[in-house]
């Protein structure tokens, strides 16, 4: 079924490095992915694990240090400032944190039409297609048409992020990179927005590149999903597989982690030893190695990368098909 | 369960904010009641009240603009809101201690964490100063931070080491009681197994009880005994773990249950709670959770429902319940 969808995006050994005063930090390290058109990926991982960088380096709002990415079969790294200006129309954001990632300054109508009118889609002339405009995308994501003249302050955390999808969408996208959208938000506000944007989703045909840390949200709403890992892809698979038959020890400790509402659920955590450690000039071989319950000598191999265990499952791990690894499932 | 093993009962605790834009009513007629060894798990959403509750029993509420209206904190059989200051601060930390939501910021950025964990165990305890740092490194190692990374600064330490920090002041006085307030909300998941997982084994240890709040209905299912959902301020449903998510009664709790993305079940679209938290200084008049709840009548918006016992000690505050049974 999946063979005549048409591949929207493919990012191919994306690296970005940022220059620190302790050396240089791997915040993604060799990133290879494709998203096709209508499809969701999740990108799951912890704090610091290099997950939003890369959303941001393949929107170019970080310049990648190395790679390639084709949006539309064009590698958009290549493209001039006047070019991705235009592409931007195709390639949105909506941000963590609705209480940091709006203007204060600017009303929800204004907040909403500013990216149109940067875009020249509307001049200020034609006030009232675009007052019409923004009355609709209010409307497509729920925000009451009396709310217009609000700011940001007056709003809650839910109402905030709506005013971030509508802007996002205000383009007409094709491609959204959604960075932990409802983290900031209560359990029942975060089910009413991962709705809507699910709605908007079926609508409008969005592909949605879906990056969080909470796993349970990323199993609703994806079709395919990356766990990360101290910049680097330790696996990858459909959204039912690796939640059937999850290969990677990182991945299985992350799901086992997830605490699930049933006390009836038997709970066994995998505990992993330590903390994550650091991104700067990190060690070659397997970045996991030092938390790992089954790490040994041969996880010190500089060269992993990513072995399909199964039609479209991925795992980086030096130990596939070790029996020890399959013991906790 | 018997009366005799009560170590903490709280009793229509009302406490209001007095601000420029009217009376925030925060906490409106709450009753608890804690068990020896035992967990209470508060859930409910950003604003309900739940950490107000938690600083109220420990006397913590900035006041102005915070004012405890009325009510009981019954420990060991005096009312925490009647003894003096002076008293208060010898059960403090002593007999009951708090872990704050956020460990980047409960910390004294100037202080060794050594010396802040020996500040908790001098404060209570006529002991040397040398005494009370080996107490403050055995503490350490047992939150497993090893000892020598005792006068290290908070800054050194990352986030999880730093809740670790915090739970080692907090149980350095062998507590009777442990108000946690979101203690790994801050955190990511594995680190936050870790923690949780310190946390139950500390408390067994000790047979310390437990007052967890949070809003993961995960983590209660996992960690606590008994639980009660907090909504604007009242405790809407109140039971054993087992009453309350087996048989969960309240409209309010079936909607936060349905509303989490489920690991084990697949559902293609979310069910919500429409509209929002009532304004706490405007609160409706009769049961709090009518204007968002599907089933309510006319009824419910005259009056605040009661508690009413369900069975066994599952408790809900709301009409309908009442007429099911």
């Amino acid at each position: 079924m999946k063979e005549n969808k048409k591949e929207l995006l493919r990012v191919e050994g994306l690296k970005k490095y940022f220059n620190t005063p302790g050396g240089l930090l791997h915040a993604v390290d060799n990133v290879n992915f494709s998203i096709n058109e209508g499809e969701t990926l999740g990108v799951v991982g912890e704090s610091g694990c290099g997950k939003s960088t890369m959303g941001r380096a393949i929107l170019r709002l970080h310049e990648p240090t190395a790679g390639k990415v084709f949006f539309e079969g064009k590698n958009i790294l290549e493209y001039d400032k006047n070019k991705m200006k235009h592409l931007r129309r195709d390639m949105q954001i909506v941000f963590q944190d609705p209480f940091a990632s709006l203007n204060p300054r600017l009303t929800v109508s204004e907040a909403i039409a500013a990216p149109m009118l940067i875009q020249k889609l509307y001049t200020k002339k034609d006030k009232e297609a675009l007052q019409k405009r923004v009355s609709e995308l209010m409307e497509m994501v729920g925000l009451a048409d009396r709310l217009k003249n609000s700011y940001p302050h007056e709003l809650d955390g839910g109402r905030r992020q709506r005013i971030g999808i509508a802007r996002a969408l205000s383009l007409k996208p094709k491609f959204i990179v959604c960075d932990e959208p409802v983290s900031a938000l209560d359990v029942s506000i975060q089910a009413q927005i991962l709705n809507l944007m699910q709605d908007l989703q079926d609508d409008l045909g969005l592909t949605y590149m879906f990056i969080t840390h909470n796993l349970s949200v990323v199993k609703h709403f994806s079709d395919n999903i990356v766990v990360m890992y101290l910049g680097q892809m330790v696996e990858m698979a459909p959204t039912e597989t690796l939640f059937k038959n999850p290969v990677h020890p990182y991945t299985q400790a992350l799901l086992s982690a997830i605490p699930i509402p049933d006390p009836d659920y038997p709970m066994n955590r995998i505990l992993m030893k330590g903390e994550i450690t650091s991104p700067i000039d990190p060690e070659p071989g397997c970045r996991f190695y030092k938390r790992c319950p089954y790490a040994k000598d041969c996880c010190k191999n500089p060269e992993i990368g990513l072995r399909e265990v199964e039609p479209g499952h991925f795992v980086s791990c030096e130990r596939i098909g070790d029996p020890e690894l399959s013991e906790n499932r | 369960m018997a009366e005799n093993n009560k170590l903490l009962e709280v009793k229509d605790l009302v406490i209001r904010y007095e601000t420029d834009d009217g009376v925030v009513e925060a906490l409106n007629g709450v009753s608890i009641d804690i068990y020896t060894g035992k967990t209470l798990g508060l859930v409910g959403e950003t604003g309900a009240g739940k950490t107000t509750l938690a600083k109220g029993i420990l006397r913590l509420i900035p006041s102005p603009p915070g004012k405890i209206v009325g009510g009981e904190v019954i420990y060991d059989g005096k009312d925490l809101l009647k003894i003096s200051e002076e008293e208060m601060r010898k059960i403090r930390g002593k007999h009951i201690s708090m872990i704050f939501q956020d460990p980047m910021t409960s910390l004294n950025p100037v202080m060794t964490v050594r010396d802040q964990i020996m500040e908790v165990i001098l404060q209570h305890n006529r002991i040397s100063k040398k005494e009370a740092e080996k107490r403050a490194e055995d503490m350490l190692e047992l939150v497993g931070i090893p000892a020598e990374r005792g006068h290290e600064y908070p800054h050194q330490f990352s986030g999880g080491m730093k809740q670790r920090v915090i739970i080692a002041i907090a149980l350095a006085c062998q507590p009777k009681l442990l108000i946690a307030d979101e203690p790994t909300t801050a955190l990511d998941v594995t680190i936050q197994a870790q923690v949780l997982d310190l946390i139950q084994k500390l408390k067994t240890r000790d047979n310390t009880s437990m007052l967890l709040i949070t809003h993961d209905l995960g983590v209660v299912a996992q960690t606590c005994d008994y639980v009660g959902i907090v909504y604007a301020g009242e405790i809407v449903e109140y039971g054993t773990l087992r009453e309350v998510y087996k048989d969960m009664r309240h409209p309010y709790t079936k909607g936060l249950m349905a509303s989490i993305p489920n690991l084990v079940e697949n559902v293609r679209r979310l069910q919500t709670i429409e509209g929002l938290m009532p304004d706490p200084t405007n609160l409706p008049k009769g049961c709090k959770f009518s204007d968002r709840c599907k089933y309510a009548t006319d009824k419910c918006r005259e009056k605040v429902p009661e508690m009413v016992n369900v069975g066994g000690e599952h408790m809900v505050r709301c009409i309908l319940a009442q007429q099911e049974k």
